[in-house]
């Protein structure tokens, strides 16, 4: 029932919030709806179908994907309403707990607590800070250059040696992909793209929805015709047949929904390739960490939370990218 | 309005939702033993617990900590309801013991902390004897071992600054003190329940 409860509620909020949303952005949330409320519904039907253990396990973890999709929906839907800042604290949210999940699942030592400290209290907000306030070249290099100056400092004056490479690396790199990387899809917003002034939100929403439509199609295609792992040892899930279809799929897709884009159609579509590339890239590397730690799931280092990072791994890595091959090319 | 400010902030800083793993939440009379590596283990395991059951289940406290300051006695005695107890008694025919099963009572449930200290390492200590003084004197009250997860590194022993991880509370299978059962073999055995619940 949970399958269908959380969408009606979530709906229920959407709907008054897209009333001001005309144009293409409406176009683009409610083509998504609809996708959501047929996923929704076919969940639940499945649900009351499957009856072996393997495939109960499928169809959960299914109906858990469609939960999450339609909050990130939800999310979005508010963050068209409040605009900029309102979706630059969300990103910065969504990084908070990222980063949360990471560190949680690596091993730090008691010397590592007041750097911790200042990692999730002064540099994560004031990444976020840097975005809301639009001061480019400082939010581009405050982690790469200054935190990673800083953490290393900070560790070594608490005095303690032991595994000092490891424990520092492990928090560069836990800010660099939970917080920095995240921090490139609100940036989108400050963009200059000659021709699509104050449309940015657009932007941000088909990036969001081609990297997750990747992962939801190489998903779809997986399970219905993967045969030949990738990587059995870092991901039993991907296969070839998921990729390829995947792939091609979320890119046709991207390509078809150009119109929402400051990019022409071929554009659009080689911009979505790149994102469902490196959002590949993302969930494999993204899975390869939690295998080494022993979990299937981010989520599941204690039971009864979402595993942040298992549905943001792919925009993770693929926000970045996008952002700079947007800027490059595109931006004034 | 204070209990569900602290209630909600548990929950924000450590993350931590109770994991009954070994009973259900019931409110039959019991004593909840955990091991203890930070100040917020109290709160944690109290937040953690069904509402229902907060009000009938008292943390037992150390006096020279929680009786050492206003907010901290404010916490202890009106939210917690705490039962304070001095680690090194002024009186020498004082009974902590005695105390805590008078505590008891008839409804009510204790969580201890059974080190009686916090641990440095997130390793539990060993276990002093009053757990097992408790359950000879009163073999009616259930005996429950909880493992705090993770709590060590959010607000570690001598930091004031919590880093908000994701700590976990697993409450295990009940255990009882056999009959002749000597003291040394059923603390050990208590501290096993505790870490048996670490990989559950």
């Amino acid at each position: 029932m949970k399958t269908l409860i959380i969408p009606v509620i979530l709906l229920g909020t959407l709907v008054p919030a897209l009333a001001p949303v005309d144009g293409p952005a409406r176009w683009l949330l409610e083509g998504v709806l609809v996708l959501l409320v047929v996923a929704s519904v076919t969940g639940w039907v499945l649900s009351r179908r499957v009856t072996s253990e393997r495939g109960r396990k499928t169809v959960e973890n299914m109906n858990v994907r469609i939960r999450a999709w339609w909050f990130m929906a939800a999310v979005f839907g508010l963050a068209l309403f409040i605009g900029r800042i309102g979706t630059t604290v969300l990103f910065g949210l969504i990084s908070f707990l990222a980063l949360r999940e990471f560190i949680t699942l690596t091993p730090t030592r008691p010397g590592d607590h007041q750097t911790l400290f200042w990692v999730f209290f002064v540099i994560t907000p004031l990444q976020y800070y840097l975005v809301g306030m639009e001061w480019y070249g400082l939010a581009i290099i405050m982690i790469p250059v200054y935190a990673f100056l800083f953490i290393p400092i900070r560790s070594a004056l608490q005095g303690d040696v032991k595994e000092f490479l490891e424990r520092t690396a492990k928090v560069q790199w836990g800010l660099m992909v939970c917080v920095y990387c995240v921090s490139h899809a609100p940036m989108l917003l400050s963009l200059e793209i000659p021709g699509y002034g104050g449309q940015n939100e657009k932007l941000l929403f088909w990036f969001v929805l081609v990297a997750q439509l990747s992962d939801v199609l190489q998903w779809i295609w997986g399970k219905s015709l993967g045969r030949h792992k990738i990587a059995p040892l870092v991901s039993p899930n991907k296969t070839w047949e998921g990729f390829v279809g995947g792939v091609l799929s979320a890119t046709a897709i991207g390509a078809a929904l150009w119109w929402a884009t400051p990019f022409t159609p071929v554009q659009a579509g080689a911009m979505a390739l790149a994102i469902t590339l490196m959002g590949f890239g993302g969930g494999l590397v993204m899975s390869a960490i939690k295998r080494d730690r022993g979990v299937k799931d981010y989520g599941a280092v204690i039971e009864g939370h979402g595993g942040v990072i298992d549905r943001i791994d792919s925009l993770c890595f693929a926000a970045p990218v996008f952002f700079h091959l947007t800027r490059y090319w595109f931006a004034a | 309005m204070m209990k569900w400010i602290l209630v909600g902030l548990s929950r924000l800083v450590s993350g931590a939702r109770a994991r009954w793993v070994g009973c259900e939440p019931h409110p039959r009379q019991r004593i909840y033993f955990a091991n203890h590596t930070s100040h917020l283990d109290t709160l944690v395991l109290w937040s953690a617990l069904p509402p229902s059951l907060r009000p009938l289940t008292r943390p037992v406290a150390a006096r020279d900590y929680w009786g050492a300051t206003a907010p901290r006695r404010y916490l202890a005695e009106r939210i917690f309801n705490a039962v304070l107890i001095d680690r090194v008694p002024a009186d020498p025919l004082a009974n902590p013991v005695a105390e805590m099963v008078q505590a008891l009572g008839d409804r009510q449930s204790l969580i201890i902390f059974p080190e009686g200290t916090r641990s440095l390492t997130g390793e539990p200590g060993i276990f002093k004897s009053g757990l097992y003084h408790l359950a000879r004197e009163r073999s009616d009250v259930e005996l429950v071992p909880v493992f705090m997860e993770n709590l060590n590194r959010i607000l570690p022993k001598g930091s004031i600054l919590p880093v908000p991880l994701l700590g976990g509370v697993t409450i295990g299978a009940p255990i009882r003190l056999d009959a002749g059962e000597e003291k040394a073999d059923f603390l050990a055995r208590a501290r096993g329940a505790v870490l048996g619940l670490r990989s559950a």
